[in-house]
């Protein structure tokens, strides 16, 4: 069996494991969701009745049990909040928590790997003490603060952005993939492309902000580290220009690590657009966590939250994939 | 010692001690009662700026309540459920660390295999897990924080131990008949310290963090406590009419993480024999 197989093997009793605390805590929880959404008229029959016809009556176990069921063929049952099956809340509303991870990713990379390279090559100099220290700033930015402000200032006060939403009232995207930048160029809108563009910008760069801060630091420690190893000295004692060391030498070894805090910081990412979506009102799917938890909706919170799981392990997975393209030495 | 490799630390030091010293002193400190509303004085500016009031230094916010009393006061939660996690978090965590990387086997693979549940989860996703189906609640955000932190000084601890228990002085502590648990708590527990000291560090900037976010998200500490996190929440409404609401609540916010993270780092610097090689 190949290492890929058994880390896919090996993550499923984590995942039953993660359902399984969910599933806990969900009956743990104070109140109960029937009394809730039935309101204060409802009378103890109703309540029971209701109880039996979703099948909270049953033992724990066998309600766990349904739910694993029903979860291996896509079927999660159906939101109390929005009386719609959750597997098509999640559907319309994930492209767009993806689309702003990705521009989120992009934003962090943009500005993290060249600044942490550069700080390194130049080590102790002015710029890698400015760049160091606007990486701590970053990290100490809280990024809800850092949103918030940025409405003030580029929304409120300078009237260049848009503060709210995903594109402009009015305008439509046709739905191919539901990545409104991607779906807008496939059809040639390019008014869409635009609003859409304009309304990603502050979410992204909030959301990347933290991302980009740790990864500046990260990216300067590990080709610090790379750049004392033998082979470099070797590579330069060869007669190699400086570019050829820097580029074939050095970044591609140092590339490992910082792959590696991208993909782990991934999972960060994913979290943190709870709170950048809630900010920006920006429909993802964290958006749609706050308000199921706010109506007490513990289906769909419970399903929103081990899709988080699902995916930040499918993240790492193709980090590790990942892994054997910029180093050839490692084989799954 | 007020060289300059020390700067970070008095800096990050002074700041986490102001920390303290405003959650700790913060009836004295405040000039109001952070809860009194005085309605003719709403949406009040800063004492500097136009139309700004000498009663009030940071302004009012939308109910009268005086800006600079609710910060004050907002610390003592951040000081408090900081301090807690880190402690809780950093005992369970060091204790189950300990024990798993010494003893290794059936105990070494429970702890790895519980370890590896919560890692496979963002930590700010298990804080936000916990208190939906949990509720609000002081206790219950020191929990769900504790829940979601120990891990890491789980895995930095075992780590640890798994190099120190095949060293020298512990091989020659066991020759002389010491049990187990003894070597275990006086040699190889103590040379963990100063790991733990620069994540406990860290882990304190990470967590005021958290909870002002959870805090920010309404899952946090009930609303009739002042919070740093909840007086932006409610601050984010009058953005426009009233900016400082949201710009003092999260520069508290930002000087105490930069200050605490500051720290960590001039910790880590000293600590941290393979980082002493790299300046």
């Amino acid at each position: 069996m190949n290492k890929l197989s058994r880390r896919i093997i090996g993550a499923i009793p984590v995942l039953l494991g993660i359902s399984f605390l969910i599933f806990l805590l969900m009956h743990i929880a104070p109140g109960d969701p029937v009394s809730l959404l039935l309101g204060d008229d409802a009378t103890p029959a109703d309540i029971e009745r209701t109880r039996h016809e979703w099948g909270l009556d049953r033992p724990l176990i066998v309600q766990y049990w349904d739910f694993l069921t029903r979860a291996v063929t896509g079927d999660f049952g159906k939101s109390l909040k929005f009386n719609e099956p959750v597997t098509k809340l999640v559907s319309e509303r994930l492209p767009a928590t993806l689309e702003l991870a990705f521009a989120a990713l992009c934003v962090a990379i943009m500005i993290a790997v060249p600044l942490g390279v550069y700080s390194a090559i130049r080590h102790n100099s002015l710029l890698d003490h400015a760049g160091m220290s606007v990486a701590l700033i970053g990290v100490s930015l809280p990024n809800f603060w850092l949103g918030i402000m940025l409405i003030y200032f580029l929304g409120g006060q300078l009237n260049w952005l848009p503060v709210a939403g995903r594109i402009e009232y009015g305008i439509e995207v046709r739905s191919i993939t539901g990545l409104y930048l991607l779906d807008s160029v496939l059809t040639g809108n390019y008014a869409a492309f635009w609003s859409a563009l304009q309304h990603l910008l502050m979410p992204a760069f909030t959301l990347g902000s933290a991302l980009a801060a740790i990864v500046t630091r990260i990216s300067r420690s590990s080709v610090l580290e790379v750049m004392r190893q033998d082979y470099v000295t070797t590579a330069r004692a060869k007669g190699l220009s400086e570019s050829t060391v820097i580029w074939r030498h050095i970044l591609r070894n140092a590339l490992i690590t910082i792959v590696t805090i991208l993909g782990l910081q991934l999972g960060a990412l994913l979290s943190g657009s709870v709170i950048t979506e809630t900010v920006f009102s920006f429909p993802g799917i964290g958006d749609l966590l706050i308000q199921s938890i706010s109506a007490r909706d513990y289906k769909l919170t419970q399903v929103l939250i081990l899709m988080f799981a699902v995916t930040y392990f499918v993240v790492n997975l193709l980090v590790d994939l990942l892994y054997s393209w910029i180093d050839p030495r490692i084989r799954f | 010692m007020f060289s300059l490799r020390y700067l970070k630390i008095w800096v990050g030091g002074a700041i986490l001690l102001l920390l303290c010293v405003c959650g700790l002193a913060a009836p004295l400190l405040a000039p109001r009662d952070p809860q009194a509303q005085t309605l003719e004085d709403r949406l009040r500016p800063p004492r500097w700026t136009e139309n700004g009031s000498s009663a009030y230094l940071l302004g009012t916010d939308n109910l009268g309540r005086d800006m600079l009393s609710r910060i004050i006061y907002g610390s003592r939660i951040s000081l408090m459920v900081g301090a807690a996690t880190v402690i809780f978090a950093g005992f369970v965590g060091c204790a189950l660390g300990a024990v798993a990387g010494y003893f290794g086997r059936t105990a070494d693979e429970v702890v790895s295999k519980v370890s590896e549940i919560f890692l496979a989860f963002p930590f700010l996703l298990i804080a936000i897990a916990i208190m939906a189906f949990l509720g609000q609640g002081v206790g219950n955000l020191i929990m769900a924080l504790m829940l979601s932190r120990w891990v890491q000084y789980c895995r930095v601890v075992r780590g640890e131990v798994l190099s120190i228990r095949e060293r020298d002085f512990v091989t020659a502590a066991k020759a002389l008949g010491a049990k187990d648990w003894y070597v275990l708590l006086r040699h190889v527990v103590p040379n963990t310290f100063a790991s733990v000291t620069v994540i406990a560090t860290f882990g304190m900037a990470i967590v005021i963090i958290t909870e002002a976010s959870l805090s920010f998200l309404g899952l946090g500490v009930p609303v009739h406590i002042p919070t740093w996190g909840s007086m932006l929440s409610e601050g984010r409404s009058y953005i426009n009419r009233a900016p400082w609401l949201t710009i003092f609540p999260g520069l508290a916010i930002f000087i105490t993480v930069f200050g605490i993270n500051l720290l960590g780092d001039g910790l880590r610097d000293i600590l941290d024999p393979k980082l002493r090689r790299q300046r």
